[in-house]
């Protein structure tokens, strides 16, 4: 009901501006997300906090003179390079999007940026793409995301478990862009610090069985079992079926499986296992849940923040440089997500167009504490967990 | 005692997880192969019809659980499973009204009813995904182990340990029910027998006074028994997700294949095959050796044939040779 009626509002919100304002200009930003395959589980979440933020800057009215901010969503499916290619390139030839917020996966992400983003020159702002190979992508400084390369990833991974002591696991990938490059950051700076990894096995997602997995897995070794894959796909399967057998009881857990998920198919099953996924303490991640749950979505689910704070920085990055075509605000989506300036969080998207328009400063925090550095990415802000009593709950920031 | 603990690996790691792999796979194999001995086409659609019978019971689950009805220790799923098979039937018969019977009364060659089937597979998966939505759903409740390593550990103080979770036993229990009732069904009944008279030589059976419609209709409705129990024993003992049922269509048709299509028995065999080679080639035997062999030949490597990457590439091969060397599959069934 709520849903409808946010729909419902938003319908008449832009019939009335069409109006009210014929001659402002219309922004288009197209969404693909993987809303079908692998990630459909935790897509309309991500959907949903970009079109909160482009919710809130039409109806500030502060964008480029008030211009309009509507959204084309488009399906990346998250696995088939061939069907997101096609996907961006209507969004981009048909729809004529000014900008694309997406896309999802590591893989999927790369063939859009080489296929459609470079070739038409449209800037792309990836919110959960993780894998490092995007770091050296050429892109003509096209390519931004908002999630932090798991090259950063790998070296907190082998922190907390040299801080726990612990130096020889065995680890366990999703066969993609997004699995490998995590498990290969891993490895190399686990080995480098003096750890040793028994074995590094690939699973696929989505698949009938884990036994032949999980039995290589326990026959190699280790006294941590590391999980690179995702919580609501094979990853929760390795780990089902793991513990099932006895093969490991504590697990650690990268950002692709930290979810509510995990306590809800485990939970004290899990007790002493760890992890650390993206977040920081700072003030935005809690607005932005706030926001979420009034605009009726969780904002909790994993990379929706990221979402909000990618379609965030293009329309930001748009009103910096007074235009809406890629070329022009390229190179101004590193200067709004960085200091100096004033902090911009959720929902104060209103006062950084207008900050904008008056030619001052912004520095982006929103609501995962954007830092953009080197090739677009950010910087990359941890949070430890550790399960206890059934639930996971975070013990510090890294 | 280290053979013991050897065994125990292997029972733990590839017997236990096999066998329950495999039962589930035979069921959804015999499911497809009825439908191909019967109405003479390959049913893509029938791991939806899975998704679809397990989406169906498990909404009936939580209807009983809502009643305050449980089974005791075994999951209440089972007991709202004859409601998921009830609608699941009327779905296939729906669908047959709808869309195969148009195909049957115009005679179409085999291979436009493998596309149509297509269609309406993608057409349940977006029934199943609209029902129940997308999310991973556990539903098993009641006791969650027969034996659970710790107490096998204590019991016996092997080293290793030996689980068996009761959703295991369970669908090897009802596996072997719903076979026995199966054959009896296919070989004592009258209409069992008529169906495999149509099965054989459908003119023949045409003529000996045999009605067709009762026959094809007969033929949807164990189907939807049968994919319906496979469906919610494998969510069961893994956990049910619209994504995964459709993946499992790969697996369940090379099983039906490999036993020769057309052939229950073959289904069942297939189903332990595709299984038992997905486990045992890609098993790391490192640990199992190292317990049987002494100190000084113990492996440093994984001992392992082939990565488990390539677990799909050792089913699809086993397919692939009984495809070249025997057409009819490992028991007599129609040629592909």
């Amino acid at each position: 009901m709520k849903k409808l009626l946010l729909a419902t509002t938003a319908m008449t919100m832009m019939a009335g501006s069409a109006f009210a304002a014929g001659h402002a200009e219309e922004v288009k930003i197209g969404v693909i997300l993987g809303f079908t395959g692998p990630l459909e589980s935790i897509t309309p979440a991500m959907g949903a906090g970009a079109e909160l933020a482009m919710a809130e800057v039409t109806e500030s009215g502060a964008l480029l003179g008030g211009a309009t901010v509507t959204s084309v969503r488009a399906d990346s499916t998250c696995i088939d390079a061939g069907a997101a290619t096609s996907a961006a390139e209507r969004l981009v030839t048909a729809d004529k999007v000014n900008a694309i917020m997406g896309a999802d996966c590591s893989g999927v992400t790369g063939a859009i940026l080489a296929n459609v983003a470079l070739a038409n020159g449209v800037v792309m702002v990836s919110p959960s793409a993780t894998s490092p190979g995007l770091s050296t992508a050429e892109d003509n400084g096209l390519f931004f995301r908002t999630a932090p390369s798991d090259a950063r990833q790998g070296v907190i991974m082998t922190e907390i478990l040299a801080d726990r002591g612990v130096d020889n696991v065995a680890l366990t990938y999703t066969n993609n862009d997004y699995g490998k490059g995590l498990a290969d950051a891993f490895q190399a700076a686990f080995e480098a610090n003096g750890g040793t990894v028994t074995i590094s096995a690939a699973h696929e997602d989505g698949k009938a069985d884990y036994s032949a997995e999980v039995g290589a897995l326990a026959s190699a070794g280790g006294d941590v079992l590391v999980v690179a894959g995702y919580v609501d796909q094979g990853g929760s399967g390795i780990i089902r079926s793991a513990l099932d057998t006895g093969a490991f009881e504590t697990f650690y857990v990268p950002d692709g499986m930290v979810g509510a998920k995990l306590n809800e198919n485990f939970g004290a099953e899990m007790n002493g296992s760890f992890g650390a996924y993206p977040g920081t303490d700072n003030a935005g991640s809690g607005m932005f849940v706030e926001l979420a749950a009034a605009a009726g979505f969780d904002g909790t689910g994993a990379f929706a923040p990221e979402s909000y704070d990618a379609a965030a920085l293009i329309m930001l990055a748009m009103q910096a440089a007074g235009s809406s075509a890629s070329a022009d605000f390229k190179d101004h989506v590193m200067n709004v997500a960085n200091a100096p300036g004033e902090q911009i969080l959720p929902g104060e998207l209103a006062k950084g167009l207008e900050i904008l328009a008056a030619g001052g400063d912004i520095d982006y925090v929103g609501a995962s504490a954007v830092e953009l550095i080197g090739p677009g990415e950010s910087a990359g802000n941890y949070q430890e967990v550790e399960f206890a009593d059934g639930v996971y709950s975070t013990i510090g920031y890294r | 005692m280290d053979f013991l603990n050897a065994l125990v690996a292997l029972t733990n790691y590839v017997i236990v997880p096999g066998m329950a792999y495999g039962a589930q796979l035979a069921l959804g194999a015999l499911g497809v192969t009825l439908i191909y001995g019967i109405l003479r086409f390959s049913n893509f659609a029938h791991g939806d019809t899975m998704a679809f019978g397990t989406a169906m019971t498990i909404m009936v689950t939580n209807g009983l659980l809502a009643l305050g009805i449980t089974f005791g220790p075994l999951p209440t799923a089972l007991l709202a499973l004859p409601f998921g098979i009830i609608l699941t039937c009327l779905l296939v018969l729906g669908t047959d009204r709808l869309v195969y019977r148009f195909y049957r009364k115009q005679k179409a060659a085999p291979v436009i009813l493998v596309i149509v089937s297509m269609g309406v597979m993608f057409i349940m998966n977006g029934i199943v995904r609209f029902t129940i939505g997308v999310r991973d759903i556990q539903f098993a409740d009641g006791e969650r182990f027969i034996i659970s390593v710790r107490t096998f550990k204590e019991m016996t103080g092997l080293q290793e340990g030996l689980a068996i979770k009761a959703t295991q036993g369970i669908t090897v229990g009802v596996a072997v029910i719903v076979v026995a009732m199966l054959f009896w069904f296919l070989n004592k009944t009258r209409t069992g027998k008529s169906m495999r008279a149509f099965s054989d030589n459908e003119d023949l059976a045409l003529l000996s006074g045999i009605n067709p419609e009762k026959v094809v209709m007969v033929t949807w409705m164990i189907v939807a028994a049968l994919a319906t129990t496979a469906g919610v024993l494998y969510g069961l003992d893994k956990s049910f997700k619209a994504f995964t049922y459709f993946q499992l269509l790969l697996p369940i048709f090379a099983s039906a294949i490999v036993g020769g299509l057309g052939n229950p028995l073959g289904a069942i065999a297939g189903g332990f095959v595709i299984a038992f080679s997905e486990v045992t080639v890609t098993y790391a035997f490192k640990k199992v050796l190292g317990y049987l062999l002494p100190e000084s030949l113990e492996p440093s490597s994984l001992v392992q044939l082939l990565s488990t990457d390539y677990k799909f590439a050792v089913s699809f091969s086993i397919l692939i040779i009984v495809l070249l060397f025997k057409p009819t599959g490992l028991f007599k069934g129609q040629s592909v």
